[in-house]
């Protein structure tokens, strides 16, 4: 039958995923070492790692759980702070190869913590109120934060060790993508699967719903955790402004603009989404509004059939098979003609 | 005690601005089942308008606020028209990003116009302040609270008693069997999207007025601020949009005034997920159980 | 064929299954929505690998005693007894452990996820396979996803449907999808299923197909099944013990020949004579 769509088998693709990655790790490492790159561009290495692991994290829970969550910048924060806290304590006593790890761990762990407390009060919800309550919260964190004192406050936290660099960075990226590659392609992944498509049926099938929901949550708010504190050791200044509302929302905008529940996706649109804006620098002030346009854009263009059917002819799938139906049509007029 | 009725008082103006804003945040809501992140913005260019009009050209305050408002309306339409009407069947995400793409849009342009400093709100409401009983209760605040009143009880008049009204509300309850009813949707999301642009219109010129500048990036905190009235009064109702905002204003007049400046956002935002936690859809929202 | 026997507590099962403990005891049961008594008194026992059917006009309450037995909804009163286990604030997984698995009558399939994955969900309880090994592949992660895929095919082949594997669900024709439902719930390894209208929208051959299908399955798997169905020759042609609703009440009990010839059955479906 035409109708019934066949699935692409997961680990190929995944393969596919972490070999585009290495590759592209592959030639930036060598421009790096043989001094090709600029300033501006190496400056930009450790921030792309950073979004791709907040975005295929984000991805967990928006496109595999199916749940719309504004407040992944607030766990980062906290595993930026927590992070940033340990090495700065650390500093004389852990020789950097063991620090910086443990740093990472520690912000971690702190940030699932937080994301199990807000988790508890959270996943009761759905939809929209789900969104709103965890946009609430990652505000709340942020306020806070400002207003303790031994975080820096509204001056930021100052003197943490400068200890990201790219092919550290890069490692966490690879580790990342590998966890949730996998967890996706997996019981527990199949499960929170099930869960975005009926959550009802899950139930029925046995699935313990509300445990989890709470464990791509907190899985999400981990590696949001690990991503902050690269963050904070690529910075001289942690400052909490930076992880307001709208450092969700550009996360958001990533995954949703890589495709939801695509891992290679939210890796793409992660890069893409972090030059632009720096290579349309001399652009100014009209870089936003041409983000804008671009966003607009592309969403129309993406719910239009029209374009739908484009995109349809263009995919190499299609391609080869319509090559492959060429090539059988012509075998078998050959065919007929050696019967002739 | 006196100080108490003062600090009750702004925080009930404060929420009335709040409740008109997260009106057409409801309504949009309702009847286009989506979440408007624009809606702010909308406020920032009605302010601006003002700004045009009343500082920039000299014409009288109430010629500004009546451009103000046509151009709101216009602006929302037109949003309507060309970034949401395409995505009518696409999956409730994708028009939230075109809805923040509008957001991004509409800032940058202000930033584009009018730069990123801070223009001076002109002083258009000139009503004298009043004494009742050792009270000084500000003149802005009068108007805004007469104003914001008779706008609500109106609203509510249009929605339960008007044919465009009736639409409306068959139109945000089932969008198929209204259509098939020979209602137009089009139309009467159209309409939505104009109220609530008219709507965010005034509320821009009291929220302005009470806080005496404007910037591009004015509409975003009073546009979330509204969306959180909105959930917590339930989102798609409109009596619950009303006190939903008037709520927010006056705790976070409150805790601005008796626990801490810095955290009253936090405290308005603690104060939602408790109410979430304990009526998942908000004050006035209805439970929809989801049919097995 | 099959002769019912009463249990001590006023309930039939077939014979076979009559010293047993049945699969499921309900007693009493009733839930009331605001002050509508959707269902009351109902009382309903299953042999160990009986085929009981539940019929009744639209609106009459079989579904939402489905959703009582799988604690979608909170009964106001009775007890629901499943193995000899009273299922009183379980949640629907808890219920499904048991041993309850059901279909649903508006198909919930996960729709994005493959043919196979729907029965992997199916068989999540039966994986053994921890988070560790889910996040590494390793610690036995491959093992336990081959025995399960191995497993899924052979309950896939209960209904010839093993070559479909690798399709999307949500693309599958209609009566392919309600056969998948059945496939995932038997899955879960249940002591007894609950079919909600497994044959609506389905042809007579296909329905003919169906019902063997049921038999076949209840055989090989030992299991109880419980269906809740408009299409009289099924009902008729398979189930052992049926229950009829009425406006939320149980008005007959009996073998398909005593249900046939009840007057308030017949009352219930065509209305009273000469009225």
């Amino acid at each position: 039958m035409d109708s019934i769509k066949k699935k692409r088998k997961p680990l190929t693709s995944n393969l596919i995923t972490l070999a585009i990655v290495c590759v592209l790790f592959a030639v930036v490492f060598i421009l790096v070492e043989t001094g090709n790159a600029t300033r501006h561009m190496r400056s930009m290495l450790v921030p792309i790692c950073i979004n791709i692991i907040l975005a295929v994290s984000l991805n967990l829970t928006v496109g595999f759980l199916g749940e719309l969550t504004l407040g992944h910048a607030g766990f980062m924060s906290v595993g930026a702070y927590a992070g940033c806290l340990f090495s700065i304590a650390m500093e004389e006593i852990l020789p950097m190869a063991l620090r910086f790890p443990l740093a990472m761990l520690v912000g971690g762990l702190v940030a699932a913590c937080f994301g199990v407390l807000i988790g508890i009060p959270v996943l009761r919800l759905h939809g929209d109120y789900l969104a709103i309550v965890t946009l609430a919260f990652g505000e709340i964190i942020r306020s806070i934060i400002i207003n303790l004192e031994f975080t820096g406050g509204a001056a930021g936290l100052k003197g943490t060790p400068q200890d990201s660099t790219f092919v550290i960075a890069f490692v966490v990226v690879l580790i990342t993508l590998v966890v949730i590659m996998n967890l996706v392609n997996s019981r527990h992944g199949r499960a929170i699967t099930a869960i975005r498509d009926n959550r009802i049926a899950a139930e029925a099938c046995g699935i313990n719903v509300t445990y989890f929901r709470m464990l791509a949550f907190v899985i999400a708010a981990f590696f949001a955790g690990v991503a902050g504190v690269l963050y904070g050791h690529n910075l001289s200044i942690l400052s909490a402004s930076t992880f307001d509302y709208n450092k969700s929302i550009e996360l958001l905008v990533i995954v949703v603009l890589g495709g939801m529940g695509s891992i290679r996706g939210s890796v793409i649109s992660a890069i893409i989404i972090t030059v632009l804006p720096e290579a349309l620098r001399e652009l100014d002030d009209f870089r936003m509004l041409i983000y804008a346009l671009v966003l607009i854009v592309m969403m129309i263009l993406n719910a239009s059939p029209r374009f739908a059917a484009l995109k349809g002819k263009l995919n190499y799938k299609a391609l080869a098979d319509a090559v492959r139906a060429k090539s059988a049509s012509s075998k078998a007029n050959k065919g007929g003609q050696t019967h002739e | 005690m006196m100080d108490l009725i003062v600090n009750l008082v702004s925080g009930l103006s404060l929420g009335s601005i709040y409740a008109l804003i997260a009106l057409g945040y409801t309504m949009v809501y309702g009847i286009a089942k989506m979440l408007n992140f624009a809606h702010g913005d909308i406020i920032m260019v009605g302010a601006f308008t003002v700004i045009t009009t009343v500082s920039m050209l000299g014409l009288p305050p109430a010629l500004g606020i009546i451009a103000s408002i046509v151009c709101c309306v216009v602006l929302g339409v037109c949003v309507e028209r060309i970034a949401y009407k395409p995505l009518r069947k696409a999956q409730p995400l994708a028009v939230l990003i075109t809805a923040i793409g509008v957001s991004y849009f509409l800032q940058s342009l202000a930033l584009l116009i009018f730069g990123s400093t801070q223009h001076s709100f002109p002083k258009i409401i000139t009503v004298p302040a009043i004494e009742i009983g050792g009270l000084t209760i500000q003149g802005n605040m009068l108007v805004t609270l007469a104003v914001t009143t008779i706008i609500m009880v109106a609203m509510s008049l249009f929605i339960a008693k008007s044919r465009t009204g009736k639409a409306m509300r068959a139109v945000s309850e089932d969008r198929d069997a209204a259509e098939l009813m020979g209602i137009s949707v089009n139309r009467t999301i159209t309409i939505t999207f104009a109220i609530g642009s008219a709507l965010a219109a005034v509320a821009g010129v009291f929220y302005c007025t009470t806080y005496g500048f404007i910037g591009p990036y004015t509409g975003s905190m009073p546009g979330i601020k509204a969306f959180v009235a909105a959930v917590f009064g339930g989102i798609g109702s409109i009596p619950g949009a009303m006190l939903g905002g008037i709520l927010l204003g006056v705790i976070e007049n409150l805790a601005k005034r008796y626990i801490s400046t810095e955290l009253s956002d936090a405290i308005v935002f603690a104060v939602l997920i408790i109410v979430l936690m304990v009526k998942p859809t908000g004050l006035l929202g209805k439970r929809v159980n989801e049919k097995v | 064929m099959n002769k019912m026997v009463p249990l001590p507590s006023k309930a039939i099962v077939p014979e076979r299954d009559a010293d047993k403990l049945p699969i499921l005891d309900v007693r009493h049961l009733g839930i009331d929505f605001g002050g509508l008594t959707a269902v009351d008194d109902f009382n309903f026992t299953m042999g160990r690998t009986e085929i009981g059917g539940l019929i009744g006009p639209n609106g009459a309450g079989k579904t939402t005693v489905f959703n009582l037995l799988t604690n979608v909804y909170r009964p106001t009163r009775g007890s629901i007894l499943v193995d000899g286990v009273d299922t009183l604030g379980m949640s629907t997984h808890q219920v499904n452990k048991l041993g309850i698995a059901r279909t649903f009558q508006n198909i919930r399939l996960f729709s994005n996820m493959t043919v196979l994955d729907n029965v992997k969900v199916g068989l999540h309880n039966s994986t053994k396979s921890n988070l560790w090994a889910s996040v590494t592949h390793g610690f036995g992660y491959y093992k336990a996803e081959r025995q399960a895929k191995e497993r899924a095919l052979e309950l896939l082949s209960v209904f010839h449907m093993q070559d479909l594997a690798g399709a999307e669900a949500g693309s599958l024709p209609y009566g392919a999808q309600r056969r998948l439902e059945i496939v995932r719930a038997l899955a879960t390894d249940p002591g007894i299923m609950l079919l909600d209208e497994p044959a609506a929208g389905m042809n007579p051959s296909e329905t003919t197909e169906l019902m063997e299908n049921i038999r076949k399955i209840r055989d090989t798997f030992q299991i109880a099944i419980m269906l809740i169905e408009h299409d009289m020759s099924l009902v008729m042609g398979i189930c052992e013990g049926i229950a009829v609703l009425n406006y939320g009440k149980i008005i007959a009990k009996g073998t398909p020949d005593e249900i046939k010839s009840n007057p308030a059955v017949i009352e219930a479906y065509l209305g009273k004579k000469g009225a």
